[in-house]
C-alpha cells in the first residue's frame, strides 16, 4: 500500500455564513488518483482549494480543522502558502494559460522558484514538461506563439504542463476535461494516469465514467459531507451509503 | 405537456415570406434607432469641423508675422563707450541707446530709396517698427559683441498693425481712425515692401519667445506658457502616475474590503467630479500659504494638478485592473506565485494599455486646466523664462491654458489671433499626448 500524502481532520469550511463543508476527514494517498465525485455545489472545488491554501484568496472563506501533507499541517502558521502552492500544484476547470508564449507559461514557475540555473536548464524543463503533458509534438516548433492561441485540449494540457513544471508533489486537478472533446479527454485521462507514477492526484470530476476510468480511491461529497470514501471498484460496484448509490445510479444530483 | 399542446393550438399558420406587423414595427424602431445615432455622430463631427475651421481660420496667421529688414549701424561711440568690449560695460546700455539706432537706419533707407511721404515725420515713421524691435536688437548685441562697430542686417518684427493690414485686420480706413497707426504708415509700409525690406514670414518666435506687453502684440510668443506647461506635465506625470498606480493596484488587489476601503473608494469617485477651482482653492491654501511654495510657479501648478489628475488616473487603473479576468490571477497564484508576483508579472502587463490610456487621458486634461492655475498666480504677466529643472520648477512661469485666457482678455484685438494661435498650439500637443498613448497601447497589445 502507498503511504498517505494528504490527511484531513475535521476539516469545516464557511463562506460568511454559509457552511460549504462540515468535518471532512480523509486521508489521501500517494501515487494515486483521487476523484472527487458528487452533486454541483456539494463543495468538492471547496475542499481542493482548501489541499493548496487557494482559498486564502476568498476573503470571506474561513477553513478549520488541520490538513496535514506529509504530517506537517499546512494551515500551521508558520507555513508560507506561497511556498505550499510550489508543492501542490493545481490545474482549472476553465483552461487558464498566461497570455504570454508557450514557453513562457511553462518557465513563469520555475523562473520563479529559481528551479533553473540557466537557460539550457530551463529549456530541458520546459521540454520534459511539455512532454510530461503530452504536448510536446504539438508544441516543439511553435514555443514563441500566445498559449492562448492553442486550442482548448491544447491550453488545458498547457496549463498541466505548468503546474507539472514546479515539480509539485501534489497534483489537484478541479474538473480538468469538462470544456474538453472526448479525444482530447482521452488524453488528458492517460495522461493523469501517467502521473500517478510520480505525484499524488486528486481530481474533482462530473463523469462516473472518468472517475471509474482514472482514478483508484473515490471520494463522494453530499451537501457539504464526504459521505463516502474508499476503492473506486468498490464505491461504485458496492457503495455502503444510499446516497452513494442513488447519485451513482443517477438518482440524485 | 398541457403548455406544448396550448401552443400549438395557438399557433397560425403563416408565411415567412410577409412580415407580420410586429416584425414590420421591430424593423421600424431599429431604422429609426440607426438614424438618430447617425444624426447624434453628424452633428458631432459638424460641430468639430465648425469648431477647427475657426480656429484654423483665425489662429494659422499667428505662425506668421511681418518683419522689416534694416541695416545697422552698430557704432562703438554709443554702444560700448569705454571700447573694451566688456560685457558688463555693454549691458549697461539700455533699449533706449538701441532705439535712435533703428530710427536713423529706417530714415537712411528712406532716403535711398527715395521714399518720402506727405504728413510722415521720421518719428512717425519709425513706428512702423514694433517697440519691441530695440530690445530684440541690443539681445542680438549682447549675444554677439562683435557686431559692434559694424553695419548689420537685422530682420526686425514690425508693428502689429502694420502686420494686421497684411493679414487683412487693418485697412486704409481703419486706419483713419486708429491711434497707434496712420494711413501714411500703411503707405510706407506698402512702399518697402516693393523695395523688397518689408514681407510677412514664418514666425519662429510666436513658439519661442515670451508674452509682450499690451501694446506689442506681435512680440508676444509662447515660449514661457509652453515652458510652464510643460514643467507642470513633467511634475504631474512624475507624481500622479506612481501615486496613482500604486493606489490603485492597493486598493484592488491587496486591501481588504471592508467599511474603510469603501469609503476611499466612494472618496476618490467623489474627488474625480470636484470641480477644478475648488482644487485652485486648496492649492492656495496649503502649498502657497501654508507650505509658503512661490506663487506662479510650475512646482505649485504642477502639484495641484497632480491632485487633479490622481482621481482620473486611480479611476481608470482600477478598472482596468479589474477587467483583467480572476482565471490570470489564479493561474499565478496556483504555480505558487505570491501576490505581489502575480500582480506585476501578469495583471499589471495586461492592464498596462489601460492604465497607460487614463493617464494620458489625465495628463491631457490637465494640461488643458485653467481654473486652478489662475488661483494659484499663474495668469500673472511673465517675461522671463523659467530656468532648467528642478530648480526651474520654482521660477514664475505662465502655462498654455491660461495664456490663452490672458490674450482673449487683452484689449488689443490683434491678441484674438494670437490666441486662437495658442488655442491651436495647445490642440497640436493634446493630439501628440493621444497619438503617443494608442501608440504605447498598440506596442503594449502587440506583446501578447
Ligand atoms: N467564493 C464563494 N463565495 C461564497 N460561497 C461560495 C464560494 N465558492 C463556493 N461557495 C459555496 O460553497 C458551496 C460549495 O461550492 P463548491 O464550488 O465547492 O461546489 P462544487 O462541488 O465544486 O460544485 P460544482 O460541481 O458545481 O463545481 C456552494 O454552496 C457554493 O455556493
Ligand atoms: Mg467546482
Amino acid at each position: 500500500m502507498d503511504e498517505i500524502k494528504i490527511s484531513a481532520q475535521d476539516v469545516n469550511v464557511f463562506y460568511g455564513e454559509t457552511h460549504a463543508l462540515q468535518d471532512v476527514n480523509v486521508k489521501i494517498r500517494d501515487n494515486t488518483v483521487t476523484a472527487f465525485i458528487g452533486p454541483s455545489g456539494c463543495g468538492k472545488s471547496t475542499f481542493l482549494r482548501c489541499i493548496n491554501r487557494m482559498n486564502d484568496t476568498i476573503e470571506i472563506c474561513r477553513v478549520k480543522g488541520d490538513i496535514l501533507i506529509d504530517a506537517e499541517d499546512i494551515y500551521d502558521r508558520q507555513v508560507d502558502p506561497v511556498q505550499l502552492r510550489a508543492k501542490v500544484g493545481m490545474v482549472f476547470q476553465k483552461p487558464n494559460p498566461f497570455p504570454k508564449s508557450i514557453y513562457d507559461n511553462v518557465a513563469y514557475g520555475p523562473r520563479i522558484h529559481g528551479l533553473a540555473r540557466n537557460k539550457p536548464e530551463l529549456d530541458e524543463i520546459v521540454e520534459k514538461s511539455l512532454r510530461r503533458a503530452a504536448l510536446w509534438d504539438e508544441a516543439k516548433d511553435r514555443l514563441g506563439q500566445p498559449g492562448t492561441g492553442l486550442s482548448g485540449g491544447q491550453q488545458q494540457r498547457l496549463c498541466i504542463a505548468r503546474a507539472v513544471a514546479t515539480a509539485p508533489e501534489v497534483l489537484l486537478m478541479d474538473e480538468p476535461c469538462s470544456a474538453l472533446d472526448p479525444i482530447a479527454t482521452a488524453q488528458i485521462e492517460e495522461l493523469i494516469d501517467e502521473l500517478r507514477q510520480n505525484y499524488c492526484v486528486v481530481i474533482v470530476t462530473h463523469s462516473m465514467q472518468q472517475a471509474a476510468r482514472v482514478s483508484q480511491h473515490t471520494a463522494f461529497f453530499h451537501l457539504g459531507h464526504l459521505v463516502e470514501y474508499g476503492e473506486t471498484g468498490q464505491i461504485f460496484t458496492n457503495p455502503q451509503d444510499k446516497r452513494t448509490e442513488s447519485y451513482i445510479t443517477g438518482r440524485i444530483g | 405537456m398541457t403548455d406544448i399542446a396550448l401552443g400549438r393550438a395557438l399557433r397560425l399558420k403563416t408565411s415567412l415570406l410577409d412580415q407580420s406587423s410586429r416584425t414590420r414595427k421591430r424593423n421600424f424602431a431599429e431604422k429609426r434607432f440607426e438614424l438618430y445615432g447617425m444624426a447624434a455622430v453628424a452633428f458631432g463631427l459638424l460641430a468639430l469641423v465648425v469648431l477647427l475651421t475657426t480656429i484654423l481660420g483665425n489662429g494659422l496667421s499667428s505662425f506668421r508675422q511681418t518683419f522689416v529688414t534694416l541695416q545697422i549701424e552698430l557704432p562703438q561711440a554709443k554702444l560700448d563707450k569705454s571700447g573694451t568690449g566688456d560685457l558688463e560695460a555693454i549691458k549697461k546700455v539700455s533699449t533706449f541707446g538701441y532705439a535712435p539706432l533703428i530710427d536713423t537706419a529706417l530714415e537712411q533707407t528712406m532716403a535711398q530709396l527715395g521714399i518720402t511721404i506727405d504728413g510722415l515725420s521720421a518719428k512717425q515713421a519709425a513706428g512702423i517698427i514694433s517697440k519691441e524691435a530695440p530690445a530684440k536688437l541690443r539681445d542680438a548685441v549682447i549675444a554677439n559683441p562683435a557686431l559692434i562697430g559694424t553695419v548689420h542686417e537685422f530682420r526686425l518684427l514690425a508693428n502689429g498693425r502694420i502686420d494686421g493690414y497684411y493679414k487683412g485686420a487693418v485697412t486704409m480706413v481703419s486706419a483713419t481712425r486708429d491711434a497707434n497707426v496712420s494711413p501714411e504708415l500703411l503707405i510706407l509700409a506698402d512702399a518697402l515692401k516693393a523695395a523688397g525690406l518689408l514681407a510677412t514670414s514664418l514666425n519662429p518666435g510666436f513658439i519661442t519667445d515670451s508674452d509682450a506687453s499690451d501694446q506689442r502684440p506681435e512680440a508676444a510668443g509662447l515660449g514661457v506658457a509652453i515652458l510652464g506647461s510643460l514643467y507642470m506635465m513633467m511634475i504631474v506625470l512624475v507624481l500622479a502616475l506612481p501615486i496613482g498606480v500604486a493606489a490603485s493596484i492597493y486598493l484592488e488587489e491587496f486591501a481588504p474590503k471592508n467599511r474603510w476601503t469603501d469609503v476611499i473608494e466612494v472618496n476618490i469617485s467623489n474627488l474625480a467630479a470636484v470641480p477644478s477651482i475648488v482644487f485652485g482653492i486648496l492649492g492656495l491654501a496649503i502649498f502657497i500659504n501654508f507650505a509658503g511654495l512661490p506663487q506662479s510657479a510650475p512646482i505649485v501648478g504642477g502639484l495641484v494638478l497632480t491632485l487633479m489628475t490622481l482621481p482620473t488616473i486611480i479611476i481608470a487603473t482600477r478598472a482596468s485592473l479589474k477587467s483583467v479576468p480572476p482565471s490570470i490571477r489564479d493561474a499565478a497564484l496556483g504555480v505558487g506565485a505570491s501576490k505581489m508576483q502575480a500582480v506585476f508579472h501578469h495583471v499589471l502587463p495586461l492592464a498596462a494599455p489601460g492604465i497607460l490610456t487614463g493617464t494620458i487621458i489625465g495628463l491631457a486634461q490637465a494640461l488643458g486646466e485653467t481654473a486652478p492655475l489662475l488661483l494659484i498666480g499663474m495668469v500673472a504677466f511673465v517675461k522671463e523664462f523659467p530656468g532648467a529643472p528642478p530648480e526651474g520648477f520654482f521660477d514664475p512661469a505662465s502655462a498654455l491654458p491660461v495664456q490663452i485666457f490672458n490674450w482673449t482678455q487683452r484689449a488689443d484685438p490683434a491678441f484674438v489671433e494670437r490666441a486662437s494661435g495658442a488655442i491651436i498650439v495647445l490642440l497640436v500637443f493634446l493630439i501628440a499626448m493621444n497619438t503617443v498613448a494608442v501608440l504605447l497601447r498598440r506596442r503594449f497589445e502587440r506583446r501578447w
